[in-house]
Formats: C-alpha cells, structure tokens, sequence
C-alpha cells in the first residue's frame, strides 16, 4: 500500500503517516523495538528534522529536497525479483556474500537470513527481528543517538527492514559482506533503512556497502546503522556511493567500540547528488582504534557533507579521520570533524584531517575541524586546507611534456589515492582505483555500473518493466 | 639549434636578464657561470616555459621555431629538457607512471604508437642502469621523501629517459657529495650524442671537473660578461668572481 504525504510541516505529516500505518509497521517487530518507537515518536516530535539553524547543518539544506511530494512503501514488493536481472556489480574479482536492498527493502534472493555453518547470521532486519528477537533487543537501538538526532529518531520509528549481520565470537568472516543499496522507483521515494551489525569478541567483518540509485527520479534516503565491535573485534566498514543527481541520502552510521577492537570506514562518494554521512563513534573501552577515511569528487551542483563525532570515552584509544575532496564546478562540500576527549580519556591520540581542492573560483569548501578535551595526557591534531592545485608542481609536470589537463588529472589521482590506498580489500581498491581515475577524467557516470545504461546510446540488452518492482 | 637574442626579462618590474645573448650548437657542452642572484635559474626557466616571468625583449629561436611562442609541454615533447635546481616533491604520482605518461606524450606528439607497459619497463631498466640509479626509486612517488642527491640523480634519470636534444641542467651540482656528482656527471657524458647540447649552470667549478664544457660563460647583472674555454673556469676557481666583475666594470 503507497500512501502520499504533501510537506510542510512535513514532521507533522509524517506523525499522522504513522498513526495511520502504525499496525503494519509494528507487525514484524519485536515488543521492545517498538517501544523504542514511543521514545522515537517524542524525540522526532522534540527535533523534527535538522534545520541550517543547527551547527552541524549550518550549510546543507534539506529544505529544497523536502519539498517534494514523497510516496512511502511499508510493505516489501521485491521478494520474488531477481535483482541480478536489474543490477550487476561490476567489481570484478570481488567475491563477497552479496545482499540487495531495493527500495529500502531486503531483496530475498534465496533465503531472507542466511547462517553460515560458523554461526555468522546475514540477512533481514525484517526477518530476524522475528527469528532473533533476543540477538535484536540486546542491540539494536543501543549506539543511535536519538536524544540528539530528528533523523535517527524518526528511522527508529518507521524501521521496518535493513540488513542484519551478526558475527560470532572469534569468527573471521573471509568473504566481505557486500549490500548493495539500490533505488529505483517511478515516483518519489522516501526511504528508511535501518541496518545492524554486530562483531562479537575477537570476530572480524568487512563490510562494502555501495550506494546506487536507477532511477533520475528524487528520492530521500535517511539511512541509519548501527555498528557495534565487542572487544577485540575488527570490523573495515566501505561505502561507495554513486548516486544520481537528484537523490538526497544521509546516512547516520553509529558505532560503539569495546575494548582493543578496530573500527575502519571509508566512504567513497563518487557522484553525491546531495549526501550526508555522519558518523558517531563511542570508544567504551581501552585500547580502541577508530579510523575514519574518505574521499569525495563532485562536480555540477552537488553537495557532499560528511561529519564525523569520535567520543574519546575511555583511555587508551586512538582515531583518526582523514578526509579529502576535489570539487570542481558549483560543487560544495562540508566537513565537521568533532573530536571529544573525556576527562578519563588519558593518553588519547587523535588525528583529524580535511583537505579540499578546489578546482574553480565557484566551487565551495566549509571545513570545522573541532576538539574538545577535558583529559590532560593526550595528543591530538587537527587540520584543514582547501587550495588549489600546486602550480610548481604543475610546471614540473608540464616541464616533462604532460599537457595541463594530464597533469591535473594525474595530480588529482595522487591526492585522491591516498584514501584509495586505505581500503583493504585489493579486488575493491584496484577498481576503486579505476574508477576514481575514470572520475577525473570526467568519463564516470552513474550509470557505469548500471546494466539498464539509460543515459547511454547503447541499447538496453534487456526488458524490465520497472513499474513491477 | 638554440639561439637567444638580446633578451630582457622582468619579474614584477625587476630587470633580471638584460639583454642576454647565447648561442649554442649541436653536440657542444655550455657552461653558464656566475654569483648567485645574476639570473643563471630564471635563464633556465624562461629556456623551459615558466610563466612568471615578463619578457620585455629579445626573442629564441629553438630549432628555427619561436620558443616563446610554445607551451612548457610543447617546448619539452620538442627536446627541451630543464634539470631543475629544486626538484619537486610530487606524493602520490608515481615516478614510473609520471615518466610513461612523459614518454608517451611525447610519442604522440611524434606520431609514434604509445610503449606498451612491457616495452616501457625494459627502457626503464636500461636508463636505470646508465644513470646508476637503485631500482627502488622508480617505484616510488616523484621525488617524495628523496635525499638531495636522489633528486638530482632522478632529474639526470628522467632526462636518460627522455632523451633532450637540449637540456639545461640548473645548479644540478648544488648540494651533492662527490659521488653523487660523479653519478651525474657520468649520467650526463654518457648521453652525450652529437646531435645533441647541454648547458650546465652552476656556481662552482668543480662539476666541470667532470662535464668537461666546450664553452663558459659567465654571466653577471643578467648578461654574459665573458666567455671561454674550459680553462676559463679554472681561472674563476682560481681567481673568483671579483676578477671578472672588475674587468666587465673597466670595459663600461
């Protein structure tokens, strides 16, 4: 059943949208999820969504992308589809456990949860809050900050299907477990999906999570995830996203870390449209790693924030955030790296790092880095450049016989490679690698890895009623 | 195959080459000489393409086409080859994907099919040789993290490479111990051909021991004020700069 909602007040609007569909909502979740809800319900109430007049917001605007004329889903349609008629993912070599979510909803290709033979659960959120009601109540809801998040709050209240990914203790998963996030719709999507992992003591995971949109439609995405890495866990956590001009996605990555374990996220945005990435990490415990890479290249109007809020909570830990952006046209990009040092944090190190090119005298770059220690031992920087490309290093290039445009393109690659370089899965970074080369030479379009090539003068090999999906 | 003509150039309304003339040939080895701060780097840079300076006069002819008139790539896929004083650091280029793209660019400009990875590795391990060069600096990025000595050996690397019908060598001999020197010096002896000319610029004799120039010149306040044979700049080692100085002011 589609329902339709007209903005403003929107916040309003979306509260009767869940009086109305309240019961098909709560259906498959467990009882203390939704009394989660309640406290979701007040918070969305208290917050609604985030305005310029915040801090964090003050230069990405929802406004303009709310005021469209969303249609909401509560109901799967896409089990029965076979996703792979509709996208492919072109990495090749990359040998992951994949999962698809089309439209927010988990696509059942064989089974909506599978378990590995060494006890690792991959699947549904729908699913195994009906199957693993305990393994949910224990987490989910634990790390998303609700009390300061509109958005977390109003994901928690419409939840409904994501991924679940549970890690037994000491496990190594092998294969990277790769989501692929598609959105593709005829209309206006509003979509929330809410997504858990969780590494028990000692268990290691990689994550990709590749952000794709089919459709030149707007849609609004507000993802959250929830990350939590019992002590000694090691959890690598990859986005790409390469998303059409008209989506709007933020995504709210919360993770909590225990003793010794390791948390690494790389978000790679090629095509933004408009996107947010906010990332909280609270290190519990001693002996925590938090490291936090990314790299943006957007060109036209697009907007790319990213802000990250590392919560030093115990002593003994290290983070880092590294984050790197070349914008070119009317391209704007925000970064707000919060760095909190509690007074028991002591020998804290924690790195933060912005630095943006800026390719032409229109594109904009808004970088805050930002610490706040109350522990006396600690050792922590910051730092922050947006420039442009170093013309002695230009006319060394050019010196050799490289044309400008080369020796942009190759100066460019090198600033950018720096995060490539970070990703630990070879298959993943040799076409990362690729595909960022291909963006700076402008020949990257959203539709590269897209089957459907609807933008291109090639032939769609195939026919798929889109209206079906 | 390089002729310049009473050139003048400025920066920001300085006068730093005045009225500078030099002529050179195929198959010869130019010493440019002098105290620093007499415009030795900015003859150099204006000779590769640099934009920041004004010319006020004069012109180039390089190889009967107007040098002025061409871009620093132009000027390079058409032989020029400027050995920088400063090398620049370049992270994240690497130097074997820099010196590819080099070559191939220059292939194109040529007509010439682009080198196959395969065909490009071999010239490489044969320059590396030439120039003595450890394997292990190919493989990183351009000039990152390089002692002075690896960067100026990677600038005679390059230039092995890319094989120079003129390169201009600036103050390659600053900050080098002897063997590094003697790595350069040989470097650039064995690509000497007959069709080809180098001019080295440097503040001391003591690279001449071992590039061996057919002419020397010194220049002074942005011009050449006496020129030589090889046995000039043994004088200049001997006497010094003043000497010169002196007998260019009796002349005025």
């Amino acid at each position: 059943m589609e329902t339709k909602i007209h903005h403003n007040p929107i916040t309003d609007q979306l509260l009767a949208l869940y009086q109305e569909h309240g019961g098909e909502i709560r259906a498959q979740a467990t009882p203390l999820v939704n009394r989660l809800r309640q406290n979701a319900m007040a918070r969305f109430r208290e917050h609604g969504f985030p305005s310029t007049s915040q801090e964090s917001w003050r230069f990405t605007n929802l406004e303009p992308l709310l005021s469209t004329e969303f249609v909401f889903d509560f109901e799967n349609r896409s089990r029965s589809m076979d996703i792979d008629k509709i996208f492919t993912c072109d990495v090749y070599d990359l040998d992951t456990f994949s999962v698809t979510l089309l439209n927010g909803w988990f696509v059942y290709k064989q089974a909506p949860l599978t378990r590995l033979p060494d006890g690792t659960i991959i699947g549904s959120l729908a699913r195994a809050m009906e199957v693993y009601p305990d393994l949910i109540d224990r987490y989910l809801g634990r790390a998303a900050k609700m009390e300061r998040s509109g958005l977390a709050a109003l994901n928690t209240l419409f939840l409904q299907d994501g991924l679940f990914v549970y890690v037994p203790e000491g496990v190594v998963l092998e294969k990277p477990i790769q989501l692929i996030n598609i959105v593709d719709s005829k209309v206006p999507v509003f979509l929330q999906p809410r997504h858990l992992v969780i590494a028990e003591k000692g268990a290691e995971a990689t994550l990709v999570h590749c952000d794709h949109s089919l459709t030149h439609k707007v849609s609004f995405t507000n993802t959250v995830m929830e990350l939590f890495a019992e002590p000694g866990a090691v959890i690598d956590h990859y986005k790409i996203q390469n998303k059409g001009r008209n989506s709007g996605l933020v995504t709210s990555t919360y993770i909590q870390q225990k003793q010794d374990s390791r948390v690494h996220t790389g978000i790679i945005t090629l095509n933004g449209g408009f996107t947010k990435n906010i990332i909280e990490a609270t290190l519990l415990q001693p002996g925590c790693r938090s490291d936090h890479s990314g790299l943006y290249l957007v060109d036209s109007n697009q907007h790319v924030d990213n802000q990250l809020y590392i919560d030093h909570a115990a002593p003994d830990c290290t983070s880092d955030q590294l984050y790197k952006g070349v914008l070119d046209d009317e391209a704007k990009a925000v970064f707000s790296g919060k760095v909190m040092v509690r007074r028991d944090a002591q020998r804290t190190l924690a790195y933060q790092n912005n630095k943006n090119l800026l390719l032409t005298d229109d594109a904009r770059a808004n970088t805050q880095p930002h610490l706040e220690i109350y522990a006396d031992d600690v050792k922590c920087s910051h730092g922050a450049t947006v420039g442009q490309l170093d013309p002695e290093a230009m006319f060394y290039l050019r010196s050799r016989g490289l044309c400008e445009r080369t020796a942009r393109q190759l100066m460019m690659y090198a600033f950018a490679v720096e995060i490539i370089n970070r990703i630990s899965i070879e298959a993943l970074r040799q076409r990362l690698d690729h595909m960022v080369e291909k963006r700076l030479r402008g020949e990257l379009s959203i539709c590269d890895q897209c089957m459907l090539h609807c933008n291109s003068k090639e032939p769609t090999t195939f026919n798929i009623d889109l209206s079906q999906l | 195959m390089l002729s310049i003509r009473n050139l003048s150039v400025s920066i920001g309304g300085k006068t730093i080459l005045n009225r500078f003339s030099l002529e050179v040939k195929e198959g010869e080895i130019h010493a440019i000489m002098g105290p620093n701060g007499t415009g030795k780097s900015t003859l150099a840079s204006v000779i590769a393409g640099r934009e920041l300076f004004d010319v006020d006069e004069g012109e180039i002819i390089y190889r009967g086409q107007n040098l002025l008139e061409m871009s620093p790539e132009l000027r390079a896929r058409e032989g020029i080859f400027l050995g920088f004083q400063y090398p620049v650091e370049i992270p994240g280029v690497s130097m074997a994907n820099f010196m590819r793209t080099a070559i191939n660019e220059k292939r194109k400009h040529y007509g010439l099919e682009p080198l196959t990875g395969a065909e490009f590795l071999k010239i490489m391990e044969e320059k590396k040789k030439l120039v003595e060069i450890q394997s292990a600096l190919t493989s990183r990025s351009v000039n990152e993290g390089f002692s002075g000595g690896e960067k100026k050996k990677n600038e005679i690397f390059q230039m092995a490479l890319l094989e120079p019908r003129l390169a201009i060598l600036d103050e390659t001999d600053s900050g080098l111990d002897i063997d590094a020197l003697k790595v350069v010096a040989n470097g650039v002896n064995k690509l000497r051909r007959k069709d080809n000319a180098t001019v080295v610029i440097t503040h001391y004799q003591r690279l001449l021991d071992y590039i061996v120039p057919d002419f020397v010149h010194v220049l002074f306040d942005g011009r050449i004020v006496k020129s030589g044979g090889k046995e000039l700049a043994m004088e200049l080692e001997e006497k010094g700069y003043d000497w010169v100085r002196r007998e260019a002011d009796a002349r005025v």
